[in-house]
């Protein structure tokens, strides 16, 4: 009775319902079972800013996008192919991105007058033949979810509560995935409430059953496993991902981990994991506001911890006095701010970039500090490891732009060896380095190493290296208070010298250029990496050239950042701001880039960004012959 | 002067099952001088800069107290760290030879947080005053109270802001005529002593920058108590707000306006007397005239804080009435020590410190799957 099976090579399929309908669950677990089945795979959750919006409305409206292949994939999809909408509102709110010919699978049982009524359908669009150019599915999830589940004695809302795991069981079946790993996922989350969870399996055995038995469904897809550099391989979050580079970095610098954080989104997550990992010796102070949370980081750091703090946009405002202490006190100090659209309270659960300039600018004086951004959910954990490596050895606070996107998003990682990851060993200085005016040894607290012109590191507890730091400016080299011009201006520009100086010790610019005759260039950082690689393999398909380069570290940048912007014609710049990085690329190398911006509060689409490239490509004047790449 | 220390024992308060194993005074952890090593003295405690306080200032003696009184603690000199915000008082670090750390205004008590949950071998001090601690930071202040970190905060009240030219501050009488108040503040003052028995704070005390002997036993006791102490210091600032506490400095108002708190003796100061009233209020009033019965004996280590908050509102902004002393010392669990014994049991329970083979577990979570091979 098995159904026949075609080939697919990818699949992008969106789950949408009401905040309390278990989407982001449900797209979870599809997501484990197409990484379990081999496949490369890009996740895009979507979810309102309250909790529990009121029920069936627009605003209440949750999502979860999964693009899932057979080839490396970059992006969560432009566009659906399967949208799963758990009720009207559902299928309203995501009907305009979902293109014509695609697969919808709706909850009759939802499309009730009232629930039509509460979104502005006077007649089912079920009905209206407005869905005419679709596959429709209109399947009665929930009275086939409680229909599975008579025998169960739970209430009808326990029983409808279930109905997620029957759509998963349905797509599991449709793609032809096993179910055991969500059976096991199912025993581990309710290992205490034994009747829900033999509900909850049996509806997601149902799911599968009904897919079989039913007409509705002529056959299912297969996807085959995509090739991956061998290893072990899980899926994780950005968010994840960050807070285990902070758990590898602290132990590869031989430092206690200690975060002090306040609750934010999208940073939270961050702060929920570490305080799980008190057994990996990790430190987390909930603090009573975000001043306090990089306050007591800083703190520990004095105390030659690795002083970690955790926030997004609206907490980066409040801690900057601090990281202006922490930039006078040349003491290391990693901000991870998680960006979310703004200004003010924003978009709290959408994703943007425009915390860029504040990282670099926003504090009072000359304030530099380091600034690096993660390229995708798995690059969290490599790019928190950069920053715990430039924070140690330059003494310096870093500032790591995350966004909501690649927090929530997720991908496989294949996991690393930790030997083979950075050491990051931290010497603390024991001895004192100079002698007074008698011959005594004593201790200068700003002497600089030569190289990175980093301060000694003298951590309370040190015997005969007591001293006094602070954030009124001080005497190079001993660092006592000093009011003096020219040792302002002196200490100032160590400061500056210092991050500027971190350029030495970060890779050049990697150009991604395969023909070498490329004469546009798309610049990115943070997460913009995987729609502008996807754009670009695009437009490549087309038979036109374009070059791409991706910036991890926006200060300092790479030594060779303005000889590679030089070298061609015209450079793209897609932020999700308004043209953020262009500013600084503009200010910096006087080069008159191309920026492209959107703040609608999700990642760009990979089509978007292509046909941008190609018009840049069309708008090129004829080369000249001696011009001629 | 007699200043008990109470509230070192099991007070009732907290529960049992936490204190078992904890460090019992606020120093426990911290190293102690070699017993060979030569007795430590003022001196080793004065920095080499020169001290830049206004003439006449309160923090010098202040200052004074505090050089000769560390060498009593017997601690390694390295393993003592002064912390403080902005403000006159805040260049206290920098006149002490050991570790110090001169913040940003208001935020001591959160570096200092951070500093002794990570290092239970320091003894971790906050300078700030009236202005730092009350107004710009006092989210910081309440929040370290509550939690009871093991740091012992010292607040100079001189009830001005000195370091901006004279502003009246959160301590400032109403009807202060400042620069910011020609026509005088119309602001209510915080009461320091009340504000922390409010957040929680499980030692809370009172003294002056001019009574050596007093401000010397108080830090005694601030610094045995094992989580967050807070001592309200009478300072005097004599270019803004000059002579605010001269009546509890001349001999014979001093007499009659200051109540010494010492534990297990009524509370008296020239011929009067705190008693509980029929009503049960606290009042003042003549010895002879008092009721034996109603005569309110000090018990700092009462698990009940309200006694101890009704005798921090004897106090009023004419200074008759000045309770000075020990208001509260009671028992409760530190915050760093419950945090660390949390590290601590979690690291035991999981057979020791985590190997990288146990990193690697980590990371690898649930769900992996293996790609060749």
């Amino acid at each position: 009775m098995n159904k026949p099976v075609r080939q697919l090579d990818r699949v992008v399929i969106r789950f949408a319902g009401d905040s309390g309908d278990g989407m982001q669950l449900t797209g979870d677990r599809f997501t484990s079972d197409s990484a379990v089945a081999g496949h490369d795979l890009a996740t895009l959750p979507n979810f309102p800013a309250e909790i529990r919006a009121p029920a069936g409305t627009l605003p209440g409206v949750s999502s979860f996008q999964l693009h899932f292949a057979d080839h490396d994939v970059l992006t969560p999809g432009d566009a659906p192919d399967v949208l799963v909408a758990m009720n009207p509102a559902a299928l309203k709110a995501n009907l305009r991105d979902i293109p014509r010919g695609a697969t919808i699978i709706v909850d009759t049982d939802e499309f009730s007058r009232r629930n039509l009524g509460k979104v502005g359908y006077a007649v089912s669009p079920l009905d209206d033949g407005s869905l005419e150019s679709y596959h429709v599915h209109p399947l009665a999830l929930t009275s086939l979810t409680v229909d599975s589940l008579a025998s169960f004695e739970l209430s009808r809302k326990d029983k409808e509560r279930a109905k997620n795991m029957f759509a998963l069981g349905l797509l599991s079946w449709l793609y032809t995935r096993p179910l055991e790993s969500t059976e096991e996922f199912l025993r581990r989350k309710f290992a205490t409430k034994p009747d829900i969870l033999a509900a909850n399996i049996a509806a997601l055995h149902a799911g599968a059953h009904y897919g079989e038995t039913t007409e509705d469904f002529a056959h299912t897809y297969a996807i085959a496993p995509a090739t991956m550099r061998e290893g072990t391989y899980r899926n994780i979050t950005g968010n994840t991902a960050l807070a285990y580079g902070l758990v590898v970095a602290a132990r590869r610098a031989g430092l206690p981990l200690v975060l002090g954080s306040y609750p934010i989104t999208p940073a939270t997550d961050i702060l929920h994991t570490l305080s799980g990992l008190k057994r990996f010796g990790v430190t987390t102070i909930q603090a009573e506001d975000e001043i306090a949370g990089v306050g007591m980081a800083l703190g520990a750091s004095f105390g030659g911890a690795l002083g970690v703090t955790s926030t997004s946009g609206p907490g980066l405002a409040l801690k900057a006095e601090t990281i202006g202490l922490a930039v006078s006190l040349e003491l290391p100090l990693v901000v991870v701010d998680v960006q979310r659209g703004g200004p003010s309270t924003g978009l709290p659960t959408k994703t943007e970039q425009a915390d860029l300039l504040q990282a670099m600018f926003g504090r009072n004086g000359e304030s530099p500090v380091a600034v690096i951004a993660p390229q995708s959910p798995v690059d969290c954990f490599d790019a928190a490891i950069e920053a715990t490596r430039i924070a140690t050895a330059y003494r310096t606070p870093v500032v790591l732009l995350s966004d909501g996107y690649l927090a929530n998003g997720s991908e496989p990682w294949r996991l690393p060896e930790i030997a083979d990851l950075p050491d990051l060993t931290v010497t603390f200085q024991t001895e004192p380095n100079a002698v007074d005016d008698l011959g005594a040894p004593v201790f200068h607290p700003y002497t600089r190493d030569p190289q990175t012109l980093a301060r000694p590191w003298a951590v309370p507890g040190t015997a005969g290296l007591e001293h006094r730091i602070g954030g009124i400016e001080k005497a190079d080299v001993t660092g006592v208070i000093a009011y003096d011009p020219d040792n302002h201006e002196r200490m100032t520009h160590l400061r500056r010298d210092k991050v500027a100086g971190i350029t030495a010790s970060i890779p050049a610019l990697e150009v991604d250029d395969p023909d070498g005759n490329a004469r546009v260039l798309v610049l990115g950082w943070g997460s913009t990496y995987g729609p502008i690689h996807a754009a670009a393999r695009s437009v490549r398909r087309h038979g036109m050239a374009v070059a791409r380069a991706h910036l991890r570290h926006l200060n300092p940048f790479p030594s060779n950042l303005g000889e590679v912007l030089r070298s061609y014609e015209r450079v793209i710049v897609p932020e999700m701001n308004l043209g953020q990085l262009a500013l600084l690329l503009r200010a910096q190398f006087l080069v008159d880039v191309q920026s492209h911006t959107a703040v609608r509060g999700l990642p760009f689409t990979a089509g978007e960004l292509a046909d941008v490239v190609t018009a840049a490509i069309h708008a090129l004047p004829e080369p000249a012959a001696e011009h001629a790449r | 002067m007699k200043l008990d220390n109470p509230g070192l024992g099991h007070s009732g308060f907290g529960h049992p099952g936490h204190t078992l194993g904890m460090p019992s005074t606020g120093t426990s952890r911290v190293p102690l001088l070699a017993p060979d090593a030569p007795a430590q003295t003022r001196k080793d405690f004065t920095s080499d800069q020169e001290v830049r306080w206004c003439p006449g200032c309160g923090d010098y003696a202040i200052l004074a107290t505090m050089q000769g009184f560390l060498p009593e603690l017997g601690l390694r000199r390295e393993n003592i760290v002064f912390i403080s915000g902005i403000g006159c008082s805040s260049r206290f670090p920098y006149y002490l030879d050991t570790y110090g750390m001169h913040s940003i205004h208001g935020r001591a008590p959160s570096i200092a947080t951070g500093l002794a949950t990570s290092r239970p071998d320091l003894s971790v001090w906050v300078i700030t005053g009236d202005g730092d601690a009350l107004s710009i930071g006092g989210n910081h202040l309440i929040h370290a109270l509550r939690r009871n970190i093991n740091i012992t905060i010292l607040l100079f009240n001189n009830e001005i802001y000195g370091l901006t030219k004279g502003q009246y501050s959160p301590t400032s009488e109403q009807g202060k005529v400042t620069k910011s108040s020609p026509l005088g503040s119309v602001d209510t003052p915080f009461n320091p002593v009340s504000l922390a028995l409010g957040a929680e704070a499980t030692f809370v005390a009172r003294t002056m920058d001019s009574d050596r002997a007093h401000l010397s036993g108080v830090l005694r006791a601030a610094a045995e108590h094992r989580g967050a102490a807070l001592v309200e210091i009478y300072q005097n600032c004599p270019i803004f707000n000059d002579g605010a506490f001269d009546v509890l400095k001349d001999r014979a108002e001093s007499q009659r306006r200051i109540f010494h708190l010492r534990a297990g003796e009524p509370i008296s100061a020239g011929g009067q007397v705190v008693i509980r009233d029929t009503d049960n209020e606290l009042r003042i009033v003549a010895e002879g005239e008092a009721d034996p019965q109603r005569i309110v004996i000090h018990d700092p280590s009462a698990a009940d804080p309200s006694t101890a908050f009704a005798l921090s509102r004897l106090s009023e902004s004419t200074l008759s009435h000045v309770p000075m002393g020990v208001f509260r010392s009671v028992s409760r669990p530190a915050y760093d020590d419950l945090v660390r014994g949390q590290v601590e049991m979690a690291v035991a329970q999981a057979g020791g410190p985590a190997t990288d083979a146990d990193l690697a577990a980590l990371l690898g979570g649930h769900d992996t799957w293996t790609v060749g091979a």
